[in-house]
């Protein structure tokens, strides 16, 4: 059962004479990326209109089909029968690749991630480089659309999210870099294989080490910054920006930009999943008898949700805040982690090392917190008029 | 003299050329400035491309890392934040520049000067695969001075560009961000 997909695909690929074979490999796995996770995306758009519902106190789709399920099937035939208008006053050219090259990097992005035991689509040396490599894109195919559609709103919302996306980048990959520091390898399937075991109970996974859970906190929080996400969702801030650099976009564009965006989550959340949440391995010894894949993605969907949660909890930041979180304290913390993950490494394995690390995360946190505290002055807001 | 059949790698190169040939071209010759820094990004992919095509796939990617998603990124930024007007109704290729001319020309100088320098000989064929692991040492420990004097470079640099951007104190009065942080105190 572990190996269904790798044996069905062997099988496959068997079928056709010797020199079509690695080219049909090549087309099975990505085929199956695009359709997994493009039902994936269908399935996370009904569970967050559904879960923000429940938040807010309502009902959220419940007309197409049981519990609203086939609403996402009718918002594709509605994107896909929707006129599709260019302003006149765009960079046509431009404004046409802008979505494709947001979609194209994403699905690339997820290539590189191992999904199961010996289900990895590319096996690269330096898998994890070319993830953020082709996460590059993203900035600028932003650019790319906010710029031409020649349009204040979407321009405002393009530079918005070049300096969001920039500045969160750096801590982003920092704290990525502490895992590569302590497993020793850039390649997604060597981390995996690095968190396999289990001490004691628990999983040998690095989220359950003080650095690990510094830096995975730091790593989902600069993920959903790149991804644009609430509360990080200034470049697409519809009360402020009327949806930003997507603003001229409309029918199957505006689909695909949607699309591009929760490929992007899934990465991330999947990149997360192999860096620290032991990737496919699964999190008791007793529970391997499910197998691997369905662990990846139980994990990934676990994310979701906990972004989904966020997304109906938390306002959407200011614009000084947004830096200020993230070269003030997100930046000289993932330093700290990449010190800590260092130590770690060095140290021999014991109680030692245990407290080392962890008095270096949580004075650091603490001593760095209270600085920014005390220094942001915080005090009751005194309204002009309101008072 | 017959004609030799174009192998794969050739013809990948060929087109990776062609590609990068024309978007540099691009790049020097469009009237829009931010084209032009959209077929540097694509030049720069294509560079990339090649290294990649070449076996050389730390350099390859983080070409695409570094200079796509930082230096094209932020050539367009600039371009956008210096250049608030929209291009002037003239021909969409710009003419003129002997100043870049005469860089491009130094620079091919010196690079042919570099190859001609070059021990003759058959060049041994590099490793097929380095490890970054070899790269990371070799950085840390036989470059590190090289490694340390770029860190230094750009650090200066970018002390340089937030000192141009400081809050300029004018006559009527200083205008600063520290005085427009005052009037938000929740910061």
């Amino acid at each position: 059962m572990d190996q269904v997909f790798v044996v069905a695909k062997r099988w496959l690929v068997s079928m056709v004479p010797e020199p079509l074979q690695a080219v049909l490999s090549m087309l099975v796995s990505a085929a199956s990326i695009i359709l997994i996770f493009a039902g994936l995306f269908a399935l996370t758009t009904w569970l967050e209109r559904k879960g923000l519902a429940r938040i807010q106190n309502r009902l959220g789709p419940n007309r197409v089909g049981p519990y609203g399920l086939l609403q996402p099937i009718a918002d594709g035939i509605k994107a896909l029968t929707k006129e599709d208008v260019v302003p006149r006053g765009a960079d046509g050219l431009v404004h046409f690749l802008a979505p494709l090259v947001l979609v194209l990097p994403a699905f690339l992005a997820l290539s590189v991630l191992p999904m199961g035991r010996n289900m990895v689509a590319l096996e690269l040396n330096s898998g994890l480089l070319f993830f953020f490599a082709v996460g590059a894109a993203a900035e600028l195919s932003v650019f790319m659309a906010g710029w031409s559609s020649r349009n204040k709103y979407s321009l405002l919302g393009a530079m918005r999210a070049m300096a969001q996306m920039i500045s969160y980048e750096v801590p982003l990959i920092l704290s990525a870099l502490a895992v590569v520091l302590v497993s020793g390898s850039l390649s997604p399937s060597a981390i995996v294989d690095a968190q396999a075991g289990y001490m004691g109970l628990l999983p040998n996974w690095h989220v359950l080490t003080p650095w690990g859970l510094g830096a995975f906190v730091l790593f989902l929080i600069a993920g959903l910054a790149e991804s644009n996400r609430s509360p990080f969702d200034l470049p697409e801030g519809e009360s402020e920006i009327i949806a930003g650099y997507y603003i001229e976009y409309s029918g199957f564009k505006f689909a695909l930009f949607f699309l591009g965006e929760y490929i992007g989550l899934f990465a991330v959340s999947g990149l997360a999943v192999t860096l620290f949440l032991g990737g496919w391995h699964a999190p008791l010894a007793s529970l391997q008898g499910i197998p691997s894949w369905a662990w990846f993605f139980l994990k990934v969907l676990g994310l979701i949700a906990l972004f989904i949660w966020i997304r109906g909890t938390l306002p959407r930041l200011r614009m000084d805040q947004l830096m200020k979180f993230a070269w003030k304290f997100m930046l000289p913390m993932a330093l700290v982690l990449l010190l800590a993950a260092g130590l770690w490494q060095r140290m021999a394995p014991g109680p030692g090392r245990w407290l080392v690390s962890l008095v270096l995360v949580l004075g650091v946190y603490l001593l760095l917190s209270r600085a920014l505290f005390e220094g942001a002055g915080l005090a009751k807001r005194h309204y002009r008029y309101a008072d | 003299m017959p004609i030799e059949p174009i192998s794969t790698p050739t013809l990948v190169f060929s087109g990776l050329a062609l590609v990068a040939l024309l978007a540099a071209l691009g790049a020097i010759t469009l009237r829009n400035l931010v084209h032009c820094g959209l077929c540097l990004a694509v030049v720069l992919a294509s560079l990339a491309a090649v290294y990649l095509q070449l076996g050389a796939q730390f350099i390859g990617l983080a070409q695409v890392l570094i200079y796509i998603g930082a230096v094209a990124v932020l050539i367009l930024f600039t371009v956008l934040l210096t250049r608030g007007r929209e291009p002037e109704d003239s021909p969409i290729f710009s003419c003129g520049g002997w100043v870049g001319a005469s860089t491009a020309l130094a620079l091919f100088v010196v690079l042919v000067a570099a190859i001609l320098s070059f021990p003759g000989g058959d060049p041994s064929p590099p490793p097929a695969n380095i490890a970054v692991r070899q790269i990371g040492e070799s950085l840390m420990g036989r470059f590190v001075v090289p490694l340390q004097i770029a860190g230094l470079l750009l650090t200066a640099a970018l002390i340089g560009a937030a000192v141009i951007a400081l809050p300029r104190h004018t006559a009527r009065g200083v205008k600063s961000s520290a005085d427009t942080n005052q009037s938000f105190p929740l910061n």
